[in-house]
Formats: C-alpha cells, structure tokens, sequence
C-alpha cells in the first residue's frame, strides 16, 4: 500500500474517530509525523465548546489508557496504528469500537459464516495468550519453577481446545 | 515443485475462459482468519509467529493431497522471487515485504493460495479466469471448511470472525472481480462508473490491489464492508452490479467502433506493430498498447493472436519476470530491452 500523500509506501494506518465516524488513513513515517503534528496543532485549537469540555477531554486520555488484559495493547495504540492486538480487544474495547464498527460497516452484527467448530469456551482461548504472555515473562525473570507450571497449564489447555499443531504426515 | 519452474507456464485465471472473458479477466474470493489462541501479528512476538505458521503450514501440508498445494517460506525467498510471486498475484506486496516467519503455499493451477502471516494469521485465496463469483465461493467455503476442522478460528457471535483490521471483520470476506475496460477509459466514462460503485458500496483499485494505479485500463471491483451481510449477499451486490459495468463497457465499444472504425483499427494496429517492433519499451507502454491489443482482438479487429497469450504478456512483461526469464538481474534499462526482444519474440507470425 502507498503512503496517501506521497509516492512511499505506507508504514502506518491511522483509524482515526471523529464524532463516531471513522476515517482510514494511510501514511509513510514522514508524512504519519506531519499528520500527527498538525493534528495535535488542531487540537489545542479546538471550538471553545469542545475545548471547554474537559471531562470530554479527560475521559478522552482515560480512553486511551484503557488496556486489554491479554495482550496489553492500549486503545491510543490501536488508534494510532489501526490495528488491533489480539480477538480479545474486541471484548476490551467493545463500547469503544461498536460506533466504529458501525460507521465502517453500517452493521454491528455478524450475519454470516459460522464456524462448524465454535471456539467451545472462548475464554480458554483468551486464557492461552495471557498464560503464553506470563511464560514469557517467567522466562525472562528466569523464574524457572514458575515457567514450568505455566508450560504445563499451557500444555493442557492446549489439549482441551485440540489446537495443537496437525502431526506431521509420514511419506 | 521449484520456483523457477513457474516461469515455464501461467496460472489456470490467465486462460482468458468462462463467462464475459473479454471483459472479465478473473474473480477472486478472500478470506481472512486468525487463531483464536494467538494474538494478531501486531502483538505476536518471534516465537509466536514462528509457532503460528508452524501450525497453519502443517495445516496447509494436509490440505496438499486435495488441493496439490506447494508451501513456500517467504524468509528464505530472493527479493526476485518474493516480487514475481507478487506479480503472479499469488502473493500480496503486504507479505513479499513483512518481516518475521511467513509463507504461502499455493497450488499447481495457481488458482488456490493461502498465506500466513501476512495482516492476518491467515488469508485464503481463490482466483478464476473470468465471471466465477460462485466457484470461488465454493471453493474457498469448502477450503474453510476443511481448516476448521483443525484448528480454531478467532470468531464471536456478535462480530463474527475477528481480524487485526476492524475493516476486515464480520466474514472476512473480500471479493473481487477484475475488469478490463479500455472503452470507458478512452471515452472518459469511467469516472461516472466509480461514483456510482461507490454509492453502493464498492471500492475500486488498479490491477496490483490496494494504492496501486490502475495500468493497463484494469479495475478491480471488491466490497468495501464485511459486517452485517452474509458472505451470499455481499457476492451477490457484486453479481448484480458487473453485468451493467460489462454492458457499459460493450456500448461504449460498439460507439467508438460506429463513430470511427477506420481510426480505431489505426489505433489497434499501431499498438500491435509497436510491441511487434519496439527495441526498447517500459512497462507502462506496454501495458498501455496490450490494453489496446486485447480490445482490438475482442472487437474481431485484430484475428491472428489469441486472447490468452495477451493476458499472459502483461504479466510475462514485468520486471521480476522478465528477469527470471532471462536468469539475471537487469536495471530498468536493460529490462526494456529485455521486454522489447521478448514482446517481438511472442508476436512474432509463427506463434
Ligand atoms: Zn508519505
Ligand atoms: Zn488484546
């Protein structure tokens, strides 16, 4: 994808919402940092009603900071980069990305393909990627009894959602 | 299978067959999909991707006995390769220039690829010469189908199937139809027909997918939601709407024809002795006169070329290509020459 300003290719996507109305774009660094710059620019220059709102502007930040609990992604970073961190995000920031998802699609509901094998407990799956995130972490503080009790969670969740790698086929 | 053996012949969507082939060159059906036991690629670090398309190659490997799928791990490919992979369309720009353990496998005919890692876990592929909105759907349905017997998707009820991309959720569906429509080029109609796909839903984009200009009077036409419809009715917005994006164009022929055979021919034919004769030619001239070409022949004005091997010359005549063609790295002046003495070769009287 090119950069929406310049020849470049685009290195990041920007969702941004403005009053509920989502709009793409796409930019090469250069021009992500100008865009950005200008747009701060704009905001100190907001209309005296918005300016004047701050707990508009507060709960804006607050929103930012809002974190998912599996894999720490913050909505300011999704804002900035469009995309998301992992399924859960859209359980994390459901109230947030509804009015998003509507002004992109103009539909909050799937109407479509379901899965033959629905993810039986979803919440096993999210499980996974928050434990996979701690074993990480226990590895690195190299607090190695811990990372083997994680391993062995891991192992049997794993085993109870059967998405263990297919066995390799013999010739 | 060896890459290099690819450059001996052309995918099965080339063949110029099926419905409205003059004007549709292909139809393809994507899907996205992600595991719902990892996080999206933003958030997964090495050893997740690596495990990642641990799993989805070893699925791709078993779907190979059904589909004679061949993988190929992106990592290990040339530039070279990655680009010609791109302009066989059996590969997005997105994956040939990612980072980090990716892959595709694809299959023989070149009409089925999945590729891992790319924005999503996971995008499946399928592409068919001409209007085929149905088979692809099948095809692709049944593909799905197959893998979720393996493994788990990301998916909830309300939003359906969950992408990295919010644009990209509910079906993960995008599906796309790939028009050459050289008339309304040249009779400047084109602008109207994009307002109104746009009215209704429908994103246009050049020939290489998404930022890329169109070249060679080429359209794809895809639906720009994926949310709230299912994936039946998202394909048939499409259906509904080619067949008057196809009669436009076919008027718009049949008037130019009316009002000036005799310089339309001239057009046509000095298209053909430029590719027939040029020493040195870049990519958008050729592009530009193939355009020509493939609209003469479809109009009975030109009788001794097939269509296929003008499809296939607007693929053969791109960089990566003519380079494998000729086993060496070429700069952009040498490709000309390179794309001249191949263009004289493929039109010359006895093939
Ligand atoms: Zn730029
Ligand atoms: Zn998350």
């Amino acid at each position: 994808m090119k950069c929406q300003t310049c020849p470049s290719p685009a290195t990041l996507h920007i969702t941004e919402i403005v009053k509920g109305v989502a709009a793409e774009h796409h930019f090469c660094d250069e021009c992500a940092q100008q865009y950005l710059s200008q747009a701060e620019a704009k905001g100190n220059d907001l209309p005296p009603g918005v300016a004047a709102d701050e707990e508009g502007e507060s709960k804006l930040k607050e929103l930012d900071q809002l974190a998912c609990p599996n894999c720490g992604i913050t909505f300011k970073e999704f804002r900035k980069q469009g995309r998301l961190g992992c399924p859960h995000d859209y359980v994390a920031f459901q109230e947030e990305l509804l009015p998003l998802l509507e002004s992109i699609h103009g539909e909050t509901q799937h109407f479509g393909k379901v899965p033959k094998r629905t993810p039986d407990d979803s919440r096993k799956q999210y499980r996974l990627i928050k434990l996979r995130g701690e074993l990480k972490v226990a590895i690195a503080e190299e607090s190695y009894e811990q990372a083997a009790k994680l391993r062995d969670e891991i192992q049997q969740l794993e085993q109870e959602t059967q998405t263990a790698p297919a066995e390799e086929e013999t010739e | 299978m060896k890459l290099d053996e690819l450059i001996q012949s052309s995918g099965e969507w080339l063949r110029g067959e099926g419905p409205e082939a003059d004007i549709v060159i292909s139809t393809r059906i994507r899907l996205a999909r992600n595991l719902s036991q990892f996080p999206f690629l933003t958030r997964a670090d090495e050893a997740a991707r690596v495990e990642i398309e641990r799993i989805l190659s070893g699925q791709i490997a078993r779907l190979a006995s059904r589909k004679s799928l061949n993988y190929f791990d992106v990592t290990s490919l040339q530039r070279l390769d990655r680009q010609f992979l791109v302009e066989r369309q059996l590969i997005s720009r997105e994956l040939s220039e990612g980072q980090g353990p990716r892959g595709v496998g694809f299959s023989t005919a070149e009409n089925v690829s999945l590729m891992v890692n790319e924005e999503d876990h996971l995008r499946i592929q399928v592409l068919r010469s001409g209007l085929a909105l149905e088979s692809c759907w099948q095809e692709i349905n049944q593909i799905d189908d197959l893998l979720e017997e393996q493994v788990c998707f990301a998916f909830n009820e309300q939003l359906g199937y969950l992408t990295a991309c919010p644009t990209n959720c509910g079906t993960g569906i995008r599906v796309s139809v790939m028009l050459h429509l050289p008339a309304l080029v040249q009779t400047k109609e084109i602008q109207k027909v994009f307002q109104a796909l746009h009215k209704i839903g429908l994103a246009v984009r050049g020939l290489y997918g998404e930022g890329s200009q169109a070249m060679g009077d080429f359209y794809q036409i895809s639906n720009q939601t994926t949310l709230g419809k299912s994936e039946e009715q998202l394909i048939k917005n499409l259906k509904d709407v080619i067949p008057n994006i196809i009669g436009y164009e076919r008027r718009c022929r049949t008037a130019l024809v009316k009002e000036n055979r005799q310089g339309l021919h001239d057009q046509v034919s000095r298209a053909y002795g430029i590719l027939k004769s040029a020493q040195t030619i870049t990519s958008e001239e050729t592009m530009q006169h193939l355009s020509s070409l493939r609209m003469g022949i479809n109009l009975g004005l030109i009788e001794d070329l097939p269509i296929p091997t003008v499809n296939e010359l607007f693929i053969f005549t791109q960089p990566a290509h003519l380079q494998k063609l000729r086993h060496s790295s070429l700069d952009s002046g040498e490709r000309n020459v390179a794309r001249a003495s191949y263009l004289r070769e493929r039109l010359a009287p006895q093939n």
